[in-house]
């Protein structure tokens, strides 16, 4: 079975600090990570692949040079190979063109069973990437799961919705998204960090080298276009009491929490 | 321009209206109500899209809610959400009819759905919008959201492709009241479907059991201290916590004096959080409780105290006794559900 | 000259910190108290390859070099300085010399499952009689057939108890002082093998700390460590190298206890302004950050000599010692910045504190420290 994993390397938005005056992320010092969402998927991958016999995991991503050590990790938690899509030409891309290029990378490989993506990046919390290369790929998906069993070709997933769940059921070749609790990911391995940096173990390859039209990625290729970024509105904390009767207390707060779309 | 001319093609604003169960989300009519506004400047038709199976008097309840027009596509296949015929109906009905804004609740259905019909369209899309403005000179809808965990909020368009879509977080927008003399036009439609169409089949649906929500990631806790004077009160807490969806927590006090176990114990030597509502309910507000939940975004204080130093971080201050307190919000929350 | 990391050590120190601060820290304060020794803490290392950092792959270790583990032992004792000894005693003490002296035999039968984390190691040198005059050794061993029969107590034992395999040293030739010292691979379920007290200490709490007893203890002829004769120069070259692990310890301490500091005093407020605006305590954070930094470089290069092959005894000896100062002073001024705070057990500082004592004294007190450095200078 061959399972192919798509992976984004994000800054670590915990430790995100924003340029007060400018409204931008302040990139500089802040840690670059794979993005959690996409450790679930690549650690089902390879759950699968300890539990199955003739598993071949596949680590892909689309990025700057730099993000090669996010496939590094990859490969040192038990990937079997990996591959880096790089180019200027992808800058800019939006989910729709990042969406368009993966898939690329993706026909590219050629035979695949399982793709795995995490549910949504921690930047830009669109969730857009993995349903739009399914689309791409004509393949059926299971967003958001949550619990998955394979019994042949068949796929067992459960699909989690605000109150509850869906068991939704499906044949390979498929798209699954993996949610925070669909498992533990397991660590790099130190051997395997050794091991992920000798040689070429990442092969880097250009949109040309996978088929991929540069008009339909990048910045040309994206058909959203972001205007301007700035910080939330800082809420200062000015302490509000509220007086009355408790049940008037109680009315007031709930009044406030409203109108703050906090409730 | 050839784009120009594209972009003339595309006409009105729709709202995918989700139900499940033969129920209507709120979202949808929050929807509407957005829609409605967006249309009226634009001077165009709103129309809500509705799927689903033998549940017409949802669509002339979303003609009271403001739709102009609602495209009802009805079949047994459509009863329950599946990626595979909800994007096939709403991709067909887009090629034909070219709206020129699509409109969708951020919930998981919208957030399967969406990027799915926006690849196969191929069109932009943005996710979980709080605020949606309009550039009517260009048709352009100004869609703004938070990103980067919530530290940055971008706004983004989609100048040449149609329609824009968009999903829209629930409980931002506001809804438009129910107009019970408002009429519009419903359109029933019978979509071709068969089973063989849907390749991701729901075969079971599950109600609750969804695992308790981890302290660090929950958006709303109601925790207790020394103040809560026992077990007994923190099934209070808990019921607040369960109305407003949230979770419980608990200062050193009251996980020492064992009336809740450690694992929901916040501060120092338990879990930091920061949700959007952080409700403290007789916690003094130690330093060692402070460290762990001083960055939640709404701070709440019920304390009998009026100097409790848990005043100094709070938002809202209500001094009272909470066994007082809690139960009045907790009918209050009953009383506006029931309306 | 090149201060920066290599990208692989880079990332183990990214792997390294999210190991310690989700499966290290949480436990870290219940272990503390209870002194409870973690072993699923020492299986999950294991699973990870982080109990054979420096070996070659080829005996079951991770490939990685002398920095690599540096780094794993700092960022591990920067939330709990007992789980960092264990791994500092593990490799350095009980599986290098093994690595360094052993036969091929040797190293397939015990370095391996070490370097793996199958087996866990221990070093049995000091005595009651023979602390830091380690060449005083009252135990013995004595061939007999193809056995030895060691005899003897030996007490502050590093993983006692919670080991597998131990680096266990006797005398076989008292007429030759220590050049009659010969070291031992010994195993736990060997006959005539005991583990005696269990040690309450002030600090390292979860870290098992016994007295070790020999009482017709047999031991296997070929698995004598290196020759007969040779056990002094291996307890002491092992301990050049512990010393590195203990000096890497220290530094995670004092960086631990540095960063909780920095939090609080951004966070605590008197006089209507946080702790950090007050010049004074300004002065104490710029000196700690300057000693922290000094005693990082004298580590890393320290570990960067070992594994470059070049002498290292001065280098260890310098870096522990300087290390181990700096975590003793940061600690305690690090409680003192916390005020009362810093005393009870709800701020890790307090913790920090008590387990900052024990690098100043084990593998060598910093008096020892002094003697090998001027010894070397002085020579």
């Amino acid at each position: 079975m061959n399972i192919i994993v798509c992976i984004k390397q994000v800054p670590d938005t915990n430790e995100a600090k924003i340029d007060p005056v400018r409204g931008t992320l302040i990139r500089e010092g802040l840690p670059s990570i794979i993005n959690p969402d996409d450790r679930n998927a690549l650690e089902e991958a390879l759950r699968i692949k300890d539990e199955m016999e003739g598993v071949k995991v596949t680590a892909i991503s689309m990025g700057p040079p730099q993000a090669e050590i996010a496939l590094v990790e990859a490969l040192a938690m038990g990937a079997d190979e990996a591959i880096l899509l790089t180019d200027r030409a992808l800058a800019g891309s939006d989910t729709l063109a990042t969406s368009t290029a993966l898939s690329a990378v993706i026909r590219y490989i050629g035979d695949f069973d399982l793709i795995f993506c995490g549910r949504q990046a921690i930047d830009g919390e669109t969730a857009h990437v993995g349903p739009q290369i399914a689309e791409h790929l004509n393949i059926p998906q299971i967003t958001c799961v949550e619990e998955l069993k394979i019994e042949g070709r068949r796929v067992i997933a459960k699909r989690a919705l605000e109150d509850g769940y869906f068991i939704v059921e499906a044949e390979m070749p498929l798209l699954l998204t993996a949610a925070k609790e669909l498992n533990q990911p397991r660590y790099p391995s130190i051997k395997g960090i050794f091991e992920g940096f000798k040689g070429d173990r990442i092969k880097i390859v250009s949109p040309n080298d996978v088929n991929c039209d540069v008009t339909t990625v990048g910045l040309e290729g994206s058909p959203t276009r972001v205007v301007e970024t700035f910080p939330p509105p800082i809420k200062s904390r000015d302490l509000e009491m509220l007086e009355g009767s408790p049940a008037e207390q109680a009315r007031q707060l709930l009044q406030r929490l409203r109108e703050e779309k906090i409730v | 321009m050839a784009v120009k001319e594209n972009i003339l093609a595309h006409k009105g604003v729709w709202v995918f209206a989700e139900q499940r169960e033969g129920n209507l989300l709120n979202v949808g009519l929050e929807l509407l109500g957005e829609g409605r506004k967006i249309a009226d400047k634009l001077g165009v038709e709103l129309t809500a899209v509705l799927l689903g199976h033998r549940i017409e008097a949802l669509a002339g309840r979303l003609i009271k809610y403001g739709a102009d027009r609602v495209i009802y596509a009805e079949h047994e296949l459509l009863a329950t959400y599946t990626t595979d015929a909800y994007t096939g109906v709403i991709c067909e009905l887009i090629n034909e009819r070219k709206p020129e804004i699509m409109l969708l609740g951020a919930t998981s259905t919208g957030r399967d759905l969406a990027p799915r019909i926006s690849a196969r369209i191929h069109t932009g899309l943005t996710a979980d919008c709080t605020k949606l403005d309009l550039d009517l000179e260009n048709r352009r809808l100004i869609q703004t959201l938070p990103t980067f965990g919530d530290n940055l909020m971008a706004t983004i368009i989609t100048p040449n492709h149609r329609p824009q879509m968009a999903t829209v977080r629930p409980g931002v927008m506001e809804r438009a009241p129910y107009d019970e003399k408002r009429e519009g036009i419903i359109e029933k439609i019978k979509p071709e479907l068969s089973q063989e169409h849907i390749r991701a089949r729901v075969v079971k649906t599950i109600k609750g059991g969804k695992a308790q929500v981890k302290l660090e990631e929950a958006k709303i806790i109601v925790s207790g201290g020394r103040g809560v004077k026992g077990p007994e009160g923190f099934k209070l807490i808990k019921e607040l916590a369960e109305k407003l969806g949230g979770v419980v927590g608990a200062s050193r006090a009251a996980v020492d004096e064992g009336w809740i176990d450690k694992a929901h114990l916040v501060g120092q030597t338990g879990k930091t959080v920061r949700p959007d509502l952080y409700i403290a309910c007789g916690i003094s507000g130690a330093i060692q409780h402070l460290a762990g939940m001083k960055e939640s975004k709404c701070i709440v204080a019920i304390n009998k105290d009026k100097n409790a130093p848990i005043f100094k971080i709070a938002d809202y201050g209500i001094v009272g006794d909470l066994y007082e307190i809690i139960p009045a919000l907790i009918s209050e929350l009953d009383n506006t559900k029931n309306n | 000259m090149d201060f920066l990391l290599t990208r692989e050590q880079e990332m183990v120190r990214t792997v390294m910190r999210k190991f310690a601060e989700n499966e290290v820290k949480p436990i870290a304060a219940e272990i503390d108290e209870s002194g409870r020794f973690p072993r699923e803490t020492v299986k999950k290392m294991a699973r990870y390859n982080m109990l054979g950092i420096p070996f070659p792959k080829e005996y079951g270790g991770a490939g990685g070099d002398d920095i690599s583990y540096v780094i794993a032992v700092e960022e591990i004792s920067k939330v709990c300085a007992a789980t960092g000894v264990i791994l500092s005693a593990h490799t350095s003490l009980a599986s290098w010399p093994i690595y360094k002296y052993g036969t091929e035999e040797q190293k397939q039968k015990y370095l391996v499952p070490l370097a793996k984390g199958e087996k866990l190691g221990a070093f049995a040198l000091t005595e009651p009689n023979a602390g830091t005059d380690a060449a005083a050794q009252q135990t013995t061993a004595v061939l007999k057939g193809d056995n030895y029969m060691l005899n003897g107590r030996k007490i502050f034992v590093t993983n006692g108890g919670q080991a597998d395999i131990y680096i266990v040293f006797a005398m076989t030739d008292r007429s030759r002082k220590h050049k009659g010292i010969s070291a031992f691979i010994v195993e736990k379920d060997f006959p005539g093998f005991s583990i005696g007290k269990i040690e309450n200490k002030m600090g390292i709490r979860a870290s098992a700390t016994t007295e070790l007893i020999l009482e017709d203890c047999v031991v296997p002829r070929e698995n004598i460590l290196g020759k007969e004769g040779e056990g002094f120069k291996i307890a002491m070259a092992s301990l050049d190298g512990g010393r590195i692990g203990i000096a890497a310890q220290a530094l995670g301490i004092a960086e631990g206890a540095f960063e909780e500091t920095v939090k609080y005093v951004k966070e605590r407020e008197q006089f209507g302004k946080p702790l950090a605006k007050f010049q004074g305590l300004q002065w104490m954070i710029a000196d700690m950050a300057t000693d922290i930094e000094a005693a990082k470089l004298l580590v890393y290069k320290a570990a960067m000599h070992k594994q470059k092959g070049l002498s290292y005894t001065k280098e260890a000896a310098m870096a522990k010692l300087f290390a181990a100062n700096t975590a003793m002073d940061v600690t305690t001024k690090c409680v003192q910045l916390h005020g009362g705070y810093g005393y009870i057990k709800d701020y890790p500082v307090e913790r920090m504190m008590r387990d900052a004592k024990i690098t100043e004294i084990y593998e060598g007190t910093s008096q020892v420290m002094q003697m090998v450095i001027a010894a070397n200078i002085l020579r």
